[in-house]
């Protein structure tokens, strides 16, 4: 065996897998049944911030279009299984498709810029796809969304539901972590830090960028498909700008480029919008200030911080 | 296969106006050692950009090994065994030198598509990583982050960087500039002990160091080719002495 130094706890993803599959496999047995739908809700966007944070955190761009991504296979599915009665585990495979193929029209538009450009383009893109949501209203039931038909019986139960989406998530969150890790992760960072270097050594960053997009968006798509057995109902507001900003600030708030800093930002986003809206309707507001305060006093995030400390401490 | 390793006929790179490099024709052979030396601004790194692909030729002709790479995008003509180091130091900051190291290595093969596969050096390449780190004296830096090495150490990792890939052609902008008498000789040192069959153009103003390196000598003046020759040719040449070295001394 190797020696485990203090720092490789950093570089095994088993550890933090096994701790979250502690965490959030007991809760069930803890806390109410309503609380314990918030804690499925908070898994299932902690993958959707993880596939965020692949681009954040790793290539350096940041996305506002992976709420669209995401919504784009809830309405799919929901459309496929109560519009058209469809069978719902075909229906998760068109929906994942189609957030793939979305992804991938996002990707030729964003896959040769950066910076402010990048974020234009993919808040641009998402915008779309909310409008044609909110307009094609004899598919997709405009303002008034549609309801879907049920989860399928074997998913039924909340509990199996949630035990569902905890192993789906941390399957996700493991190969996303082996994914940035990998020598096509590396050359992500390598794409960050610089292209012209990048492209001198024989990358085709152009294409790197377009493969990472869109796989990312696969990732998005099945969170977007749990949301939909979630919640069964989707509206634009599923595609929303507001989802993809909620979707990066829980990353941000994890910390960039830590990838299981995704379970902390959506706990404690979910967390505070859930006690926030008791009190006040602005909750947009706070969604603000939070953000504000996270970027002045932990700009790595919540992980990104707890990180530092202990490297610092070697 | 063809003796020139490369080969540029009537390259011309215009920004706007500004023909940067104007019409310059050059025959490097296989294994040579040339140097291109001019004063700033003479449209050197321009020529670098033109042969690397970084900047696309206005117009004439480039071939590798006898083919044309005119319109190769950078990428290809990188994997087809062209590297290159960059006057103003561009590495990966925020990486390791290891990481560097691995991206540098792993641009021309395949293994940069691996998706789920472990980012660390299987041994074949460690060795080569090992390798390309000696011959440029970083062996022991592996594991310090980019920002925490010093100029020089950067230079040398820039060095490291376009040799760990194995090309067969390499150019090297200014690699010694702004580096102490010290450091300079590591990096003399550095090219001499390159591979014979590797061809090497290389950058330099410092014709001490010139003379000590390369087999000839190519003066460029406002884009434009000045003279070609052997070392002892372009010292003796009185254009080159005007145009460059009197320049060069005016500027000390
Ligand atoms: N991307 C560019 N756009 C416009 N002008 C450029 C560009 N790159 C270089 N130049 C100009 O081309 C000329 C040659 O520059 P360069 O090749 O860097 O010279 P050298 O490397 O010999 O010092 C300079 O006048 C420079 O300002
Ligand atoms: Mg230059």
């Amino acid at each position: 065996m190797m020696a485990m130094g203090p720092l490789s706890i950093w570089r095994s993803p088993l550890i933090f897998l096994a701790i979250l599959a502690a965490i959030f496999g007991v809760l069930p047995l803890l806390i109410s049944q309503y609380r314990m739908s918030i804690a499925n809700e908070i898994l299932i966007f902690a993958l959707l911030a993880m596939s965020i944070d692949v681009l954040a955190g790793y290539a350096g761009r940041t996305s506002l279009g992976h709420g669209a991504i995401f919504g784009t296979a809830t309405y799919v599915i929901i459309y496929w299984t109560a519009n058209l009665g469809g069978s719902p585990w075909i229906g998760c495979l068109l929906a994942i498709a189609a957030a793939v193929l979305m992804a991938a029209a996002f990707a030729l538009f964003a896959m040769r810029v950066s910076g402010v450009y990048f974020v234009l383009i993919t808040l641009a893109l998402g915008m779309i796809v909310w409008g044609v949501c909110l307009r094609w209203s004899n598919v997709t039931g405009g303002e008034n969304g549609i309801r879907g038909s049920g989860r399928p019986d074997i998913i039924a139960d909340p509990f199996v539901f949630y035990y569902v989406t905890l192993a789906v998530v941390l399957f996700f969150a493991f190969v996303i972590w082996r994914f940035v890790h990998s020598p096509f992760g590396l050359s992500l960072c390598g794409i960050r830090d610089s292209e012209s270097r990048m492209r001198s050594l024989g990358y085709g960053t152009t294409l790197h960028m377009f493969l990472a997009f869109t796989i990312t968006g696969f990732f998005s798509g099945i969170a977007g498909v749990l949301y939909a057995f979630f919640n069964n109902f989707v509206s634009p507001s599923t595609v929303e700008l507001s989802q993809s900003v909620e979707g990066l600030l829980m990353a941000i708030v994890g910390g960039v480029g830590t990838i299981f800093g995704a379970f902390l930002g959506s706990a404690a986003i979910i967390l505070l919008e859930n006690v926030v809206s008791q009190y006040t309707a602005r909750w947009p507001m706070v969604l603000g200030f939070m953000f504000i305060g996270i970027m002045i006093f932990a700009p790595q995030g919540i992980l990104g911080a707890l990180k530092r400390q202990a490297t610092r401490k070697l | 296969m063809s003796e020139s390793a490369l080969n540029l006929e009537n390259i011309v790179v215009a920004f706007g106006a500004l023909k940067a490099v104007d019409n310059v024709s050059m025959t490097v052979k296989r294994g040579e050692r040339r140097a291109i030396i001019g004063p700033n601004g003479a449209g050197k790194t321009t020529l670098f950009n033109a042969i690397t692909g970084v900047t696309r030729s206005t117009s004439g002709r480039i071939t590798f090994e006898g083919l044309d790479i005119s319109r190769k995008p950078a990428q290809s003509r990188a994997r087809m065994g062209i590297s290159r180091t960059f006057q103003i130091t561009n590495l990966f900051p925020s990486l390791t030198v290891e990481q560097n190291m691995q991206l540098a290595l792993r641009g021309t093969g395949s293994r940069k598509f691996s998706m789920l596969g472990s980012a660390r050096l299987v041994s074949e390449e460690r060795e080569q990583v090992a390798s390309a780190l000696a011959l440029s004296r970083l062996a022991t830096r592996e594991a310090v982050e980019v920002t925490e090495l010093s100029y020089g150490e950067q230079r040398q990792l820039e060095i490291a960087m376009a040799l760990v890939s194995r090309p067969r052609l390499l150019l090297l902008d200014e690699p010694a500039a702004g580096l102490s008498p010290a450091e300079r000789q590591m990096v003399t040192d550095i090219v001499r002990s390159l591979p014979k069959d590797l061809t090497v153009v290389l950058i330099e103003h410092d014709m001490e160091l010139v003379l000590k390196l390369v087999d000839y000598v190519t003066c460029l003046n406002n884009g434009q080719m000045l003279a070609e020759g052997s070392p002892e040719e372009i010292r003796a040449n009185q254009l080159v002495q005007d145009v460059y070295l009197g320049k060069a001394r005016a500027n000390a």
